[in-house]
């Protein structure tokens, strides 16, 4: 696009020099006049009634404000409608070792913590689940919620005829996988401070995502109007979309803060936030994929059985989301899925960085190199025979815009020298290949309403300056910078010039919040819409005020006027003013909803986006054929962002996704002895270090989507997806092992290098998956277009 | 995680210190204090007083002694010990794979050689320990690990130990009843819980590793990430090479295996007289890894740790050549 001035110019984020010298207030930094220390008390069980809880010696402690146990907060709350099933404090049973059972506020956490551990709750111990194999045969059920026993959620969903489809291939693989869980492991601890006032109002500070649904579900815990409640998002110390539920802690702080009229703050312990989770769920996949001759896929069928922990958190979305994007990268003629997920005693799984389809996209990536191998094809040659077209559907009815898919491939094939090194690299080095595709935003809102997703108020006082009011939540992503690089585009004037309002119920208007890469998307096109207003009236008015016809009247460089004759213009504060005085107040708002875009069957609400990116990783490792370790030398991801609003901020979130899939991919588990958590500690996660990270090359892709703003698609999530399947194609490429299963730890490795010494196929995962009955088949028709 | 309330005594001399030791029953001894205060902070130990030993002059330093042994004070930072030229390779490669920078500026060699077993059972939180059920080590009284076994299989996870003990290092001990000193084999007991050899009201001062003028020196250590992590598996050897350039004595010692460093003096045997050939540093890794019999209590699993240790032997010796 040309003639944009500020929108694709690299640049730091406008919070960026206040947050690397810790000047940024973070929620557990807020310090309040008389405020008390909140805590909470973690069961001991995994799985067990509650009998009873004295909470008698805690209250008698000198120092301790309040006490509360589940009978204080008995509303049941979740983030979708469909699982209300949580409470603040365990009402009659603990689901998790950890799951909160009573809380604390008192003069300092000193106090907190002797509180905590003289409060005595008599347990009845239950038989706890483990797995999903457990969930499914146990006849110990977790909770009442679900569609019986333990299965939480089923789904059961065919386009096309898939049978005919495999009977029309020339190759059928069915492969296993399993990607275990892992955690988003933010910087900053999960933290709250709450305030209640005389008047009745409370006030909330968190580090969440989701101050809009934030505020919801405490008008329904607290059960007060949603107007004596604001919830402000503090600047938030990475999400990743572990803030993104809402959370005990935040529900209790404000609940304290209302018994004992002082503010309360409560700052989750590492170990805390290791079981408040809502992480990646482990999932259990079966692939049965048909492809002809050459390489292109008639039919696939795809099974997943997802680990949910003790409660429904985003499951039931989470559930769909590992079967709906299969069919955004690569064209599936006829595709069935089938997919359970099950309650077990651990702490909850939920939303993390592609929430729901690095699982899927593990293995329909491992099982693409696979097919080649069978079919004597290279990785490039089978993908690049399946690709989507741009403007096109798919068979379970997305819609496909804008899509820099092939581009991306070429460009990171190239880039990494891809089809020389691939097969012919020294023993022990390898490089591997994946593609991927993420949503640029949700279709549709958690809460089923008619309403815009995102809303932005722009307001210009006297003196030219701008404030935009957004609920968008910067959650390190960079979105308020990036909001305020489109409205800055449309008015002319600099990022720095804007004072930015964000994240504050009583102040900015509704965003949905920062999940499902929404933000630049939605927000970005309400704000552009609100800029816009205020620019035609300033242009409106500078016209008039000089003489000139509205249509040659710019406004850039802070200037207002004719863009040829420097003496027919305006400073931006006298354009301002000439717009005020004709029309009143400076103002303007704008809003954006995504079309509707659901497909004609029920769970169509799930992987619909009104844009999606694609990205092509190229992974180089260097792998030590003896101890199994892998060490990658390099990766390359080439990225459809549509438009690079900031080509600085998209680099950061792509090198971002390859940090944290390779963590993924090599390092990080949510490991559990049975029920318990081999260690919530950040010694024992083993998150990569500086030494672990190696260079990364990325590669903007721009592909102009007609309805991103300026073009713009998300970079937030995809970047992540293709990094972990093209590091096992890497692997197998050094070694000749398919690890199937994440995380491809070196023992794993070595596992299945002793597995090909004893003549074995050097295949490393479970091999089977549970025969289970995943209920009534809805058949779809593929879309008319299709 | 909150400390729990503590005397905190700064003795000026090791005498002041050793007598503080014997007044205040349960004290701990705190030098950089990376080992102490996580654990105290988890409540695996809750001393009531703590004796801080950085106020003491004259116990950190490296000085090469008149016989060409060098002796390390205890309080020696682990980052001084790992630039040291004066110290044998194996001793400050080992000090250079502790912890991180950021713990090596601030963590002792004298910490270091004392440093608790760790186990996966026992160094977590409190609440995760009550959770588990409370082991051995720490106010309970089954192991996790071996419910069987009545005896802690908590891991000996310092570098240095298996390096002193391969190098036939000498501990100094100041007590009540005056100065001593203690071969580092003696050092370490095969029991997770009571751990060291010397006596609770004993203040490691110093390490001297005696002269080596023919000998080479190795270390390699195992673990998930270059940095950070506590070894799971660590290697340390040792060969003297006489003139003819045959092996006249060799040291292979283990760390992280066991509650204590395990020598392997079968394997060193069979080092002996030969050229440290491929087939001599095979058949001595062999024989070494065999008795290997890691529990499943640290990172990466037995069956991992079993397997990696002919790989480390083997390599560790292969540097040697």
């Amino acid at each position: 696009m040309t003639g944009n001035v500020v929108v694709g110019r690299p640049g730091p984020r406008v919070d960026a020099a206040d947050q690397v010298t810790g000047r940024t207030t973070f929620a557990g930094d807020i310090d309040r006049s008389g405020m008390l220390i909140g805590g909470l008390l973690e069961s001991s069980q995994a799985h067990a009634r509650i009998l009873s809880v004295d909470t008698s010696a805690a209250e008698a402690l000198p120092g301790v404000r309040a006490v509360l146990t589940g009978a204080d907060l008995p509303v049941p709350y979740g983030i979708l409608p469909v699982s209300q099933d949580e409470h603040a404090l365990a009402v009659d049973k603990v689901r998790y070792v950890g799951e909160p059972v009573a809380a604390v506020a008192a003069v300092d956490a000193d106090s907190v913590e002797e509180a905590l551990s003289r409060i005595v709750v008599e347990y009845e111990p239950l038989d706890a689940v483990a797995t999903i194999e457990e969930a499914l045969a146990s006849g110990t059920r977790i909770h009442g919620e679900g569609e019986g026993d333990n299965v939480h959620r089923r789904a059961a969903l065919e386009f096309g005829d898939v049978g005919s489809g495999f009977d029309a291939a020339h190759l059928v693989r069915e492969d296993v996988y399993f990607f275990g869980g892992n955690t988003h492991a933010a910087l900053e601890q999960h933290a709250a401070v709450a305030s209640a006032g005389l008047d009745g109002r409370v006030t909330l500070w968190s580090s969440t995502q989701v101050p809009h649904y934030l505020h919801r579900t405490l008008e329904k815990v607290l059960e007060m109007p949603a107007g004596r409640i604001r919830v402000i998002a503090a600047p938030v110390g990475g999400g990743f979309g572990g803030k993104t539920d809402p959370f005990s802690h935040e529900i209790v702080a404000a609940k304290l803060a209302m018994v004992t009229g002082r503010p309360v703050k409560i700052v989750l312990s590492r170990q805390q936030v290791f079981y408040a989770h809502r992480g990646r769920h482990p999932v259990l996949m079966w692939v049965k994929t048909g492809f002809d001759p050459e390489g292109r896929i008639t039919a696939m069928h795809f099974k997943s059985f997802l680990d949910g922990g003790a409660y429904g958190s985003y499951g039931a979305a989470s559930l769909l989301y590992t079967g709906s994007l299969q069919t955004s990268t690569y064209r599936i003629p006829n595709y069935k899925f089938e997919g359970v997920r099950v309650f077990t005693n651990k702490p909850p799984c939920g939303p993390k960085r592609g929430h729901g389809t690095p699982q899927p996209r593990f293995a329909l990536e491992c099982q693409l190199d696979e097919a080649a191998a069978d079919l004597g094809l290279d990785p490039v040659t089978i993908r690049r025979r399946n690709l989507v077209e741009p403007f096109s559907m798919t068979v379970n009815h997305l819609r496909i815009t804008s899509c820099g898919i092939e581009e991306c491939l070429d460009r990171a094939v190239e880039a990494s020298d891809f089809s020389a090194k691939h097969g012919n690299l020294p023993e022990g080095k390898g490089i591997g290949l994946a593609a991927g595709a993420y949503l640029s935003g949700a279709g549709l809102p958690i809460y089923w309403n008619d309403m815009p997703q995102s809303e932005v108020e722009i307001k210009v006082d006297r003196g030219g300056g701008v404030t935009v009011f957004s609920m968008a939540t910067d959650v390190g992503q960079g979105s308020t910078s990036v909001l305020a690089t489109i409205v800055a585009e449309v008015l002319g004037l600099e990022p720095s010039d804007l004072a930015m309002v964000t994240a504050d119920t009583d102040l900015t208007p509704v965003d949905l919040g920062s999940y499902s890469s929404r933000v630049t998307f939605m927000a970005g096109n309400a704000a552009k819409e609100a800029a816009e207003g205020i620019r035609d009236r300033v242009i409106a008015a500078v016209a008039d005020e000089l003489g000139l016809s509205a249509d040659v009247v710019v406004v850039a460089g802070g200037r207002v006027g004719s863009a040829n004759d420097e003496d027919k213009t305006l400073s931006w504060a006298d354009a301002v003013r000439a717009a005020i005085v004709r029309g009143g107040s400076l103002t303007g708002s704008g809003s954006y909803r995504a079309p509707d875009l659901a497909g004609p069957y029920r769970g169509s609400g799930v992987g619909i986006s009104p844009a999606y990116s694609y990205s092509v990783a190229v992974v180089e490792v260097d792998c030590d054929s003896e101890t199994g370790e892998v060490r990658v030398a390099k990766v390359w991801l080439a990225h459809d962002i549509g438009r690079a609003l900031n080509p600085l901020l998209v680099e950061g979130q792509m090198e971002g996704g390859v940090y944290m899939g390779l963590g993924e991919a090599l390092f990080e588990e949510q490991a559990f002895r049975h029920t318990l958590h081999r260690g919530p500690s950040l010694l024992d996660y083993k998150l990569p270090t500086f030494l672990e990270m190696p260079p990364v090359q990325s590669i903007l892709v721009e592909t102009d989507d007609p309805e991103g703003p300026f073009g713009a698609k998300e970079v937030g999530q995809g970047p992540l997806l293709p990094v972990i399947p093209a590091l096992a194609n890497a692997v197998h490429d050094a070694l000749g092992v398919r690890v199937a299963e994440v995380p491809i730890t070196p023992d794993k490795v070595v596992a299945a290098q002793r597995d090909i010494k004893r003549g074995g196929d050097g295949r490393f995962g479970p091999r089977s998956v549970p025969d289970y009955d995943f209920g009534r088949l809805t058949r779809v028709d593929p879309p008319g277009e299709f | 995680m909150r400390l729990p309330a503590f005397g905190y005594l700064e003795p000026s001399t090791v005498e002041d210190a050793v007598e503080l030791l014997a007044i205040n029953p349960g004290a701990e001894i705190i030098a950089g204090g990376t080992d102490l205060i996580p654990n105290m902070k988890r409540r695996q130990i809750s001393p009531s007083t703590v004796i801080a030993l950085g106020t003491i002059d004259g116990m950190s330093g490296i000085q090469v002694d008149d016989d060409g042994g060098v002796t390390i004070g205890a309080l020696t930072l682990l980052h001084d010990l790992a630039a040291s030229s004066e110290v044998p390779a194996a001793l400050a490669s080992a000090a250079a794979e502790i912890g991180s920078p950021q713990i090596r500026n601030v963590a002792t060699v004298g910490g270091n050689l004392c440093l608790d077993t760790r186990c996966g059972f026992i160094n977590q939180t409190e609440s995760w320990r009550l959770a588990s059920g409370l082991c051995l080590k720490a106010d309970g009284d089954v192991c996790w690990v071996a419910p069987k076994g009545e005896e802690c299989v908590a891991v000996s996870s310092s570098d240095l130990a298996p390096v002193t003990v391969a190098l036939d290092a000498e501990v100094g001990l100041v007590g009540p009843d005056g100065s001593r000193t203690l071969a580092a084999s003696d050092l370490y007991r095969s029991d997770g819980i009571d751990h060291l050899g010397k006596s609770a009201d004993e203040i490691v001062t110093a390490l001297t590793v005696p002269p080596r003028p023919r000998w080479r020196t190795g270390y390699r250590k195992l673990r998930r990430r270059g940095t950070i992590d506590f070894p799971i598996l660590g290697v340390a050897v040792a060969v003297e090479v006489a003139d003819d350039g045959r092996v006249k004595d060799a040291r292979i010692v283990l760390g992280a295996i066991a509650p204590a460093p395990m020598r392997m003096r079968q394997a060193e045997e069979a080092l002996v007289g030969s050229r440290l050939d491929a087939e001599a540093i095979e058949r001595a890794a062999e024989l070494a890894a065999k008795p290997v019999r890691p529990y499943d209590n640290v990172d990466l699993g037995s069956r991992y740790r079993k397997w990696m240790a002919p790989v480390f032997i083997t390599r560790a010796l292969q540097d040697l050549r």
